[in-house]
């Protein structure tokens, strides 16, 4: 098990492998189809999203009575509906990492490669054990967005992840992919 | 523990209800309400037995410390909080199914109003996410209510007894969910059972971890398109250590399961050795021009309940 411990960064991000499974203590923010489209079209980020974790998550979220949020249900959505825009935040915006489920594309990997960004796979469906590793909800931005589409600011403590796409060109979907296509070449 | 916590949430509304209006019980509508918002409760927070059981085995069957293992542990651990905190275990609480088994004579539009109203309580509770959306207008009206939302399914049966059945179908799952038509050239797939066989597969092996795997699959062979779907997905409401009546699909729904988890793809498609949980396969009979397959994929969060109502429409038995 590694630990990567905020304030992250290229260099850090570059020593994680495909296959690594990291615990992530630290901010992240959440971005999903809304916000991505947003950037994509010219807008600038409402924050400064430079060696910053992205999280491609709708998350359920309750206000108490005083105004304060809390995160209730916090899993991860299907991460390559952002294939065509992600590369152009990580090389605009200099986000260091992704976390969603499923996996993305060349254009992707490619980008983690040029400018140093990770892939994370968090455990899809486990919304629950991920809600429980939000500390504290320290931002919300873009609330016109809807509050599954807006951006939240996070703070996470051992956030359960596993490195599948690294900066070095590795992917583990594509090798998953490739693998069990030869098997299946038997089994037909 | 799944049955204590169970009971204890069961019994709850009843005491602070007598509190309250100091009335001996509900009139029939609003036990009626009470008892099918516990059903989406129940659905939404807890995985049946019959999962648990098979998602325990597939656990113990990883090998330790692989990033497989990793993931197994995460769903048991999150299964058991979510079951303990009861909060739905996925945010996607998915497409809300209903299948209700009614004696003759039964009255199903007042029945429809009662599902209706249970479900926007249930939202509002929390045990549903807000996730119903006009197809045409993106507008989504916050109670989970809509054109064709919930879906309900009324089935005249003998006897006296009520049951109602519900499935949580989630996005991602139903997204790699599939319809072959056979023949398919492109996998050497005819219009026989050995051709349904490598239809199942294939739709395995593309969904790879996509479906929030490992996953279990309801097929039905054959049927028009509409009915060979609907009823794959029914396959899903059979539990995961029941027999097939049918001696060929019996066969071949062990095959499935054991051919799939030698491609490797493994929990959340890390690789590993439980890929498919379970494959339920039904028939029906086609025309001579058409030869469909129809799979239903479920994701590891496999939200299935059911109860039988008692006279009152209190909750008497739970199905699963």
């Amino acid at each position: 098990m590694k630990k990567l411990n905020y304030p992250f960064s290229p260099e850090a991000v570059r020593e994680l492998k495909v296959g690594d499974m990291v615990l992530i203590t630290g901010k992240l923010f959440t971005g999903r189809d809304a916000v991505h489209k947003y950037l994509h079209d010219g807008n600038k980020p409402p924050v400064n999203l430079k060696n910053q974790i992205i999280y491609h998550c709708g998350p359920v979220t309750l206000k108490d009575k005083k105004g304060k949020w809390t995160v209730t249900a916090a899993g991860p959505t299907t991460s390559i509906r952002e294939e065509p825009y992600q590369w152009e935040v990580i090389k605009d915006y200099g986000i260091v990492g992704v976390i969603g489920k499923g996996g993305m594309g060349q254009k992707t990997l490619d980008a983690c490669k040029e400018y140093g960004c990770v892939y994370f796979h968090a455990v899809g469906g486990a919304a629950q054990v991920l809600a429980e590793k939000i500390k504290s909800v320290d931002g919300l931005y873009l609330e016109e967005f809807g509050l599954p589409e807006a951006i939240w600011e996070l703070s996470v403590e051992d956030f359960p992840v596993v490195v599948t796409m690294d900066a070095h060109g590795n992917s583990l979907h594509k090798d998953v992919e490739a693998s069990s296509k030869e098997i299946l070449k038997t089994v037909l | 523990m799944a049955k204590k916590i169970i009971k204890k949430k069961a019994a709850l509304p009843k005491k602070t209800s007598k509190v309250k209006k100091t009335v001996k019980k509900l009139s029939l509508k609003d036990q009626t309400i009470e008892s099918l918002v516990e059903l989406i409760r129940v659905t939404s927070t807890v995985v049946p037995d019959d999962v648990f059981k098979t998602i325990a085995a597939a656990a113990k069957n990883e090998v330790k410390d692989t990033t497989a293992d990793y993931a197994m542990g995460i769903i048991k651990n999150n299964i058991d909080l979510a079951k303990f905190k009861s909060q739905p275990l996925c945010q996607d609480t998915g497409t809300v199914i209903f299948y209700i088994y009614h004696p003759p004579g039964f009255h199903q539009t007042p029945f429809k109003e009662m599902i209706k109203k249970a479900v926007t309580l249930a939202t509002k509770k929390g045990y549903l996410r807000q996730n119903s959306v006009n197809s045409l207008t993106g507008e989504n009206a916050g109670t989970n209510l809509g054109e064709g939302h919930p879906s309900i399914h009324f089935y005249e049966q003998k006897g006296q007894e009520v049951s109602v059945k519900l499935m949580l179908k989630g996005g991602g799952c139903e997204n790699v969910s599939a319809q072959y038509s056979l023949p398919d050239t492109g996998l050497s797939a005819g219009r026989d059972l050995e051709g349904v066989r490598k239809v199942i597969i294939d739709a395995v092996y593309k969904a790879q971890g996509k479906g929030c795997g490992p996953g279990a699959l309801g097929v039905c062979v054959g049927g028009d398109r509409a009915d060979s779907a609907y009823f794959a997905k029914k396959q899903l409401l059979r539990k995961l250590d029941d027999k097939n009546s049918n001696k060929d699909l019996d066969k071949l729904e062990k095959e499935i399961v054991e051919t799939c988890n030698k491609l490797g793809i493994g929990p959340m498609g890390f690789g590993g050795k439980t890929t498919l949980l379970s494959c339920k396969i039904t028939h029906a009979n086609r025309v001579p021009a058409s030869f469909f397959v129809s799979i239903s994929y479920m994701c590891w969060a496999f939200r299935r309940q059911g109860v039988v109502l008692n006279k009152n429409s209190a909750i008497k038995k739970w199905l699963y």
